[in-house]
This record gives structure tokens, C-alpha cells and sequence, in this order.
């Protein structure tokens, strides 16, 4: 044979044709210990015909050896040995999957109480909430916490899966019970899209397949809710936001002249010829250029990774964001957030950690923890001492430099944060940040004559 | 507006180009494990789109276990002076005569000798972060993997002190004596890599395609005959028309009996298959835990 050959071209079969022009949903499983999770993403899974042969033999060996003999297919999701001793996730674990229609990633975390870490990472980058609620139990307070999680995060759509309806005579009036209990609660939440659907994740009921046992529901299946969920929207397209992670300098003869300012779009679209403002040093340009490999664009919208280059010669580095000259985001050393604590160690005020958001680094310090959320009832706890591994509080802090942000409830992207231990370089919380309660005017440099937006 | 939307591979490409440039912003001496097979040639496509018209801002390197399927190292060599990158190449063979990996008796398999021969060229050129082509959905014990993944000395993963990554705000800091893995691939499947290469219309070797082949039956899989493992008694060799799914050590990389001889008909045969990639290595089948035993290890 020879010893390499190249690719061929338009030689697709119609059935994949299409599979790269799909779009892609994330979403994230939340449910209590048992409420029956893994077996409910691993029914998703089968039936969905994502499960090799190799998977089923392993999943059948790992049944001879624990006993009992019978296919378990919560062991599809189950990962980790530790976790295999023990029972339990413990982790954010990642799954993927596709129909004809659409791809799929799930965050699946565990139910603990006490790895809301997990749940919070897992829903940070999901468009959807996958909440199990056990049809005999109803809503427990775990299934409350992750409706709050969901909120808390701005996860867009919900979905609440009645699980287990085989143990409750597949009873209408049970899953209407258990519906109109968490209804109860979700205007407070502010939730803005919740859907319900009674399955079983066992027998497979309303999964993948509508339930023959259920005909009063009339519905769409789990899968055929997640295949047509409206995700168009679901990122910020309305001011442009690029944090510069690397400028692009070739330093070579044939690109002398070439600086381009390397990003991910985090929000809106941007033009070339459009006018941009860098933050925080105020300098104002036009785009030149929106370079990619595939060739100049036009335009470009989040999130796609491009390279700027702009009119002008101005000093950029890291951490600069490049931004639209309207609806400028926030500048701001004083800060309030809603932080997530992920770390043993818990929170000491007044020391300095070290804050990532957008590209960039900085330090920051507490000044002030002004609530903490008390996960039983959901109510804020006022002026706690201190925030532990799995709090969730708001704090009051300040940085070393100027942020340039937006609030997390306009654009996740740009109002997210984290805290690292400078000592142990560990992660110790996840933010989200707050309009500030006195929005200070950005100053923007102009041309001839400076400005203030 | 909504034309503004991502297909699945261009927000894969977009998250997978975020997190190239990350490396490049946040460390000093990065570099990009680069095997000849499909995954990683994904990433220097990647890297490419990361940071052209640039050079790479990190040399290519590679672990050769000296097993393998010839096209391999020629194709290697070649891309890599195509891209005009520097490649660094580390043998099992030279770690084992210097000491540095040391086979068990009887072994003969090279994918884990290929972790002491990793952590000495990390040690020999000081980098502190190895980008490489792992997926989560290749194994059950990646699913939990991070993009930004923390060694220690010994090059061993902690599946219980991994940082938590939410949003796309990752934690790059490394402290003296630890090192960190990257995977900007992660959340791409088998299939979105196929798709992938079509789109993108990239060189992959040869042996990914069909070809006819002498082959053994072994451990429950179609082995290429090979003279490391040679023939044994009351095997059959026989000639068949076979593809690799990915490629490892020869003598444990399963064939796979097939037709398809274009990508299209590679990426029709995966729609349609029923065994996943990583079942076709001997290696993975000793046991459910065998991935993560190696990972422990320092395996990737
Ligand atoms: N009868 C019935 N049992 C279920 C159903 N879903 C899960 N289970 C059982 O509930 C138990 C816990 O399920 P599992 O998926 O491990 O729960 P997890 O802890 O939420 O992941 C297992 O014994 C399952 O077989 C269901 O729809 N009906």
C-alpha cells in the first residue's frame, strides 16, 4: 500500500451529511441519590442507541461480578472506581451523545447535598436544567436547592422529570401533585422556562418513546423536548465584548505589520469598520479586520474565536477588552457577587486571592459577606461569619485593577469569575457579579477631546 | 442575528481555539504532543487556526514506542516540517536503555512505557504544560477529565483534587514540581474528529482507511502481524481487508474488517458501529478500571 493517502473530497453518505451543521445543547442532571439519574441518562443513552457493544459486555461483566446478574444501566454514567466503591458520584462527569437531530453534552452531577461545587460547575455552561424529582416522594428539598441552582446560574429552560410514575400506578393525579408543589415555589425563582414530564427511566416511559401506560400525557418525550428546546438566544448577541487572550505579533518580514488581538467573541457581533473602545484604558478605534485562518470576515458573533486588528496603533495586552462603543459594560474596582465557596479552606475576609475573569488576573480581597443562603429553606442568612466548601453567599470585595464586566444576569460570560488560593493555587469559589450599586461613568478617551459615556 | 449561531463543530473549534490560546498566554514552556494519529492531527489544524500567521508558540512531541505501523513516522516527520514546527522526538527504546522505563517480563506492549519516557522529556525540557488530543467520551474514566488538567511530580492524576473549571474561566497556576496536561479537544467525540478532518480537509496516514493486511486473530481482536509479536503456534494468519479506529502500540492495536476507503465512508461506518474506538486496543479490555490504573500513573 502507500505509505500515506490524502482525503476525499464530497464523498459523504447522505446519512452524516448533516451531522456538522447540527447544533449543540448542553445541559446538566441534577436529582437526589436514587431519585434514579444514572439509570434515567443511562436509558437516554440505550435507547438513543449510544452504547457500543464494548460499553454493554463491560456493563455486563461488571453485573457478573457485583451480583445479581441483571444489566444496570445506571453503570453506563458511573465512572470513577472510587466512586464504584462507594456508590455515589462524586464528580462532574461529561457525556456525550447525538440524535439526527441535534448533539448533545450532559454535566451530569452528583445529588449530595454537599457537592453543590459540582452542580454549580456542571450548570455554569448549560442551557438546560435536567431536575429528577421522585414521583413517591415529591419535591424533596434537594430538588429545591437545584431549581435555585438553576436560577442562581441562569440556566435558560428547566426541565423537571417525574421519575419512578411505574411505582405510582403511572397516576395523573400523583404527577399533577408533585407538579403543582414545585410550581409553588418557582415564581419566586424567577425560572423562566420549566417544563414537566412524567417517566419512568426503568421501563423507559416517556424517554426516548412515549409511555403507553401514560396517554393522558400529551406531551413531548424527555429526548424529544431536549431535540427541539429553543436554544437560539440563549448567549448574549447584543453588545459585542472580546477579551483580548493573546496578541498575535508573527514578527516575521511578510507579516511585518501584522498585530492582531486575539479573543473570544463573549457577547454581541462586531463589523469591520465598526468603532470599538478598549477597556479599562478608554482608547477608541475602528476594526480594521477580522482575521481567521479561514480568511477575512465581514462580521463575527459570540462566541466564535477571531483575530481584531484595528485602525489604530494602541497599546493592548491580556486582559483588555475590546468592546462596542454603546451600552459600555462596567469598570469597577468595587464589586458585589454571588460566589459559590468550592474550597475546604473557607473564606477569609481581608485576605488577598487571586480573581480570573474574562482574560484576565487580578487581585482581590473581601471586604464583607452580606448574606448566606441557607440551602434547607432557601432564605438569606444575614451577616454570616464566614463561607465553607459548598456556601452560597454575596459578598462585598475589591480588586488590585479596574474590572471590565457585565452583570451576570446580562451576559454569563462577562460577569463570571473565579477565586484562587495564591498559596495553594487551588480554586476556591466561582462568582457571579452584580450590578454595582453606584454605577460610576466610563471614561472614554476620544480623539481630539476626551468623553464620558 | 441567529446567523451569528455556531454549528456544533464551530463551537467545538471556537472552545478548543479559547483554550490553545489560554496555554499559549499562561505558560512559559508549552508543547503539543503530537502521535500522527487523527486526534492530534485535529490539533495542529487547531493550532493553526490559534495562532496563524504566528509561528506555533510551542515545539511538537512526540513519545515513540518504536511499534509501529510504518506510515506513522514518515507522515510524522513530514507534517510536522510542512507546518514548519519544531519536532521533538523521545524513544521508548532509548528510555529503556538509559533506565528510565523498565519492562516488566514478559511485557511487550509499549503504552505504558510510554509514561516514563513522557515525564522524562517533560523533565529534560522543562515544560509545564503538554497539550494533547484526549477525549472525554473516549473512556469512561476521561469523562471527568478537565481541560486543564494538574500533575504532580510523578505525573500522577488526583481524581479527587481536580479544580473545578466553571464557565470558561480556567485555572492555569502550577507550582513548582507540577505540571499541567491540556486537552482543548475534550468535549469532541469520535465522530466530531472525522467530521472534523472532512471539513477541514486534512492528510491523515494510511492505515485509517482500508487495506489488505495479514492479520492474527488475538485476544478477541484482529491484530496486524507484526515481528515484535510474532505468530504463535496454532494461530492463522490471514489476509484481510482492515482500518485501524486509532492507533497505538502495532501489537495491540485491533483492526478493524472494513471497506471504507474515504473519510465518507469512515464516518458512514462509525454512524453505524458498534464497538466503541477505545475497544479496539487489548490494552483497555483487562479491565474497566485498566484507563484509570494508567491515568493514575501519568498516562496522559
Ligand atoms: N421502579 C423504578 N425504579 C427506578 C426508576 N428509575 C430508577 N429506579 C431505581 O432506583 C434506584 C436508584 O437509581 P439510580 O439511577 O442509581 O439513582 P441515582 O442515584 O439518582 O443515580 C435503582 O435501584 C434504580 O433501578 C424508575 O423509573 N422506576
Amino acid at each position: 500500500m502507500s505509505s500515506t493517502s490524502t482525503i476525499e473530497k464530497n464523498s459523504a453518505p447522505a446519512a452524516s451529511e448533516s451531522l456538522h451543521k447540527m447544533d449543540l445543547l448542553r445541559f446538566t442532571t441534577a436529582g437526589s441519590v436514587d431519585d434514579g439519574k444514572s439509570t434515567l441518562i443511562g436509558r437516554m443513552l440505550y435507547d438513543s442507541k449510544s452504547i457500543f457493544e464494548d460499553q454493554l459486555e463491560a456493563l455486563e461483566r461488571s453485573a457478573e461480578i457485583t451480583g445479581g446478574g441483571e444489566v444496570n444501566l445506571a453503570n453506563l454514567t458511573d465512572g470513577l472506581r472510587a466512586e464504584r466503591e462507594q456508590g455515589i458520584t462524586i464528580d462532574v462527569a461529561y457525556r456525550y451523545f447525538a440524535t439526527p437531530r441535534r448533539r448533545f453534552i450532559i454535566a451530569d452531577t452528583p445529588g449530595h447535598a454537599q457537592y453543590t461545587r459540582n452542580m454549580v460547575t456542571g450548570a455554569s455552561t448549560a442551557n438546560l436544567a435536567l431536575i429528577l424529582v421522585d414521583a413517591r416522594k415529591g419535591v424533596s428539598e434537594q430538588s429545591k436547592r437545584h431549581a435555585y441552582l438553576a436560577s442562581l446560574l441562569r440556566i435558560p429552560h428547566v426541565v423537571v422529570c417525574i421519575n419512578k410514575m411505574d411505582l405510582v400506578d403511572f397516576s395523573e393525579e400523583r404527577y399533577e401533585q408533585v407538579r403543582d408543589e414545585f410550581m409553588s415555589f418557582v415564581p419566586r425563582l424567577g425560572l423562566p422556562d420549566v417544563t414537566f414530564i412524567p417517566v419512568s427511566a426503568l421501563q423507559g416511559d416517556n424517554v426516548v418513546d412515549p409511555s403507553e401506560n401514560m396517554d393522558w400525557y400529551r406531551g413531548a418525550t424527555l429526548l424529544g423536548h431536549l431535540e427541539t428546546v429553543y436554544i437560539g438566544s440563549d448567549f448574549n448577541l447584543s453588545e459585542f465584548r472580546m477579551p483580548v487572550q493573546w496578541v498575535n505579533r508573527p514578527g516575521k518580514d511578510e507579516f511585518h505589520d501584522f498585530r492582531g488581538f486575539s479573543g473570544q467573541i463573549t457577547g454581541g457581533v462586531v463589523k469591520v469598520g465598526d468603532p470599538v473602545v478598549v477597556l479599562p484604558s478608554g482608547h477608541r478605534s475602528r476594526v480594521k479586520e477580522i482575521h481567521t485562518y479561514d480568511g477575512n470576515l465581514e462580521e463575527a458573533g459570540c462566541p466564535r474565536s477571531v483575530t481584531l486588528r484595528l485602525e489604530d496603533e494602541i497599546d493592548i495586552t491580556r486582559g483588555d477588552v475590546i468592546v462596542g462603543e454603546d451600552r459600555l459594560p462596567i469598570v469597577a474596582q468595587q464589586h458585589i457577587a454571588e460566589i459559590c465557596w468550592m474550597n475546604d479552606q473557607p473564606l477569609a475576609l481581608r485576605k488577598k486571592y487571586m480573581l480570573r475573569q474574562g482574560t484576565s488576573t487580578v487581585q482581590a480581597m473581601v471586604s464583607s459577606i452580606d448574606h448566606r443562603i441557607d440551602m434547607k429553606d432557601l432564605g438569606e442568612l444575614e451577616d454570616p461569619t464566614e463561607l465553607k466548601l459548598n456556601d452560597i453567599g454575596r459578598i462585598q470585595f475589591k480588586t488590585s485593577k479596574p474590572l471590565v464586566y457585565d452583570s451576570y444576569r446580562r451576559n454569563r460570560m462577562m460577569g463570571s469569575f473565579i477565586l484562587i488560593d495564591p498559596a495553594t493555587h487551588d480554586t476556591v469559589a466561582a462568582g457571579m457579579l452584580k450590578e454595582p450599586e453606584n454605577r460610576m461613568p466610563v471614561s472614554v478617551l476620544a480623539g481630539p477631546e476626551d468623553f464620558v459615556i | 442575528m441567529s446567523s451569528h449561531k455556531l454549528s456544533n463543530l464551530e463551537y467545538l473549534e471556537s472552545e478548543a481555539i479559547y483554550v490553545m490560546r489560554e496555554v499559549a498566554a499562561s505558560f512559559e514552556r508549552p508543547t503539543l504532543m503530537f502521535s500522527g494519529g487523527k486526534d492530534s492531527i485535529c490539533l495542529l489544524r487547531l493550532a493553526e487556526k490559534a495562532f496563524r500567521p504566528s509561528d506555533f508558540p510551542f515545539p511538537l512531541l512526540n513519545v515513540d514506542t518504536g511499534h509501529n505501523f510504518d506510515e506513522l513516522i514518515e507522515f510524522r516527520d513530514r507534517r510536522a516540517e510542512e507546518l514548519g514546527a519544531k519536532l521533538i522526538v523521545r524513544t521508548v527504546e532509548d528510555a529503556i536503555a538509559k533506565g528510565i522505563a523498565t519492562p516488566t517480563p514478559g511485557e511487550l506492549s509499549r503504552n505504558r512505557l510510554q509514561i516514563p519516557t513522557l515525564l522524562s522529556a517533560i523533565d529534560e525540557f522543562e515544560f509545564d504544560c503538554a497539550i494533547g488530543g484526549a477525549r472525554r467520551d473516549e473512556e469512561k474514566a476521561r469523562a471527568k477529565e478537565r481541560f486543564f488538567s494538574l500533575r504532580d511530580e510523578f505525573g500522577q492524576w488526583e481524581p479527587r483534587s481536580q479544580r473545578p473549571e466553571p464557565w470558561n474561566l480556567y485555572n492555569t497556576m502550577v507550582s513548582p514540581g507540577q505540571n499541567m496536561r491540556c486537552f482543548p479537544i475534550s468535549n469532541w467525540t469520535e465522530m466530531d474528529v472525522w467530521e472534523y478532518i472532512r471539513r477541514e480537509q486534512l492528510e491523515i496516514p494510511a492505515v485509517y482507511f482500508s487495506h489488505e493486511r495479514e492479520v492474527v486473530r488475538r485476544g478477541g481482536q484482529w491484530l496486524a502481524v507484526n515481528d515484535i509479536a510474532p505468530v504463535k503456534d496454532g494461530e492463522t494468519v490471514e489476509t484481510k481487508n482492515v482500518r485501524v479506529r486509532t492507533v497505538g502500540d502495532i501489537i495491540s492495536t485491533g483492526c478493524i474488517e472494513s471497506e471504507a476507503s474515504t473519510i465518507g465512508e469512515i464516518i458512514h461506518e462509525i454512524s453505524a458501529a458498534r464497538v466503541t474506538e477505545r475497544g479496539s486496543r487489548a490494552d483497555d479490555k483487562v479491565s474497566e478500571s485498566s484507563m484509570e490504573d494508567r491515568k493514575r500513573e501519568g498516562y496522559f
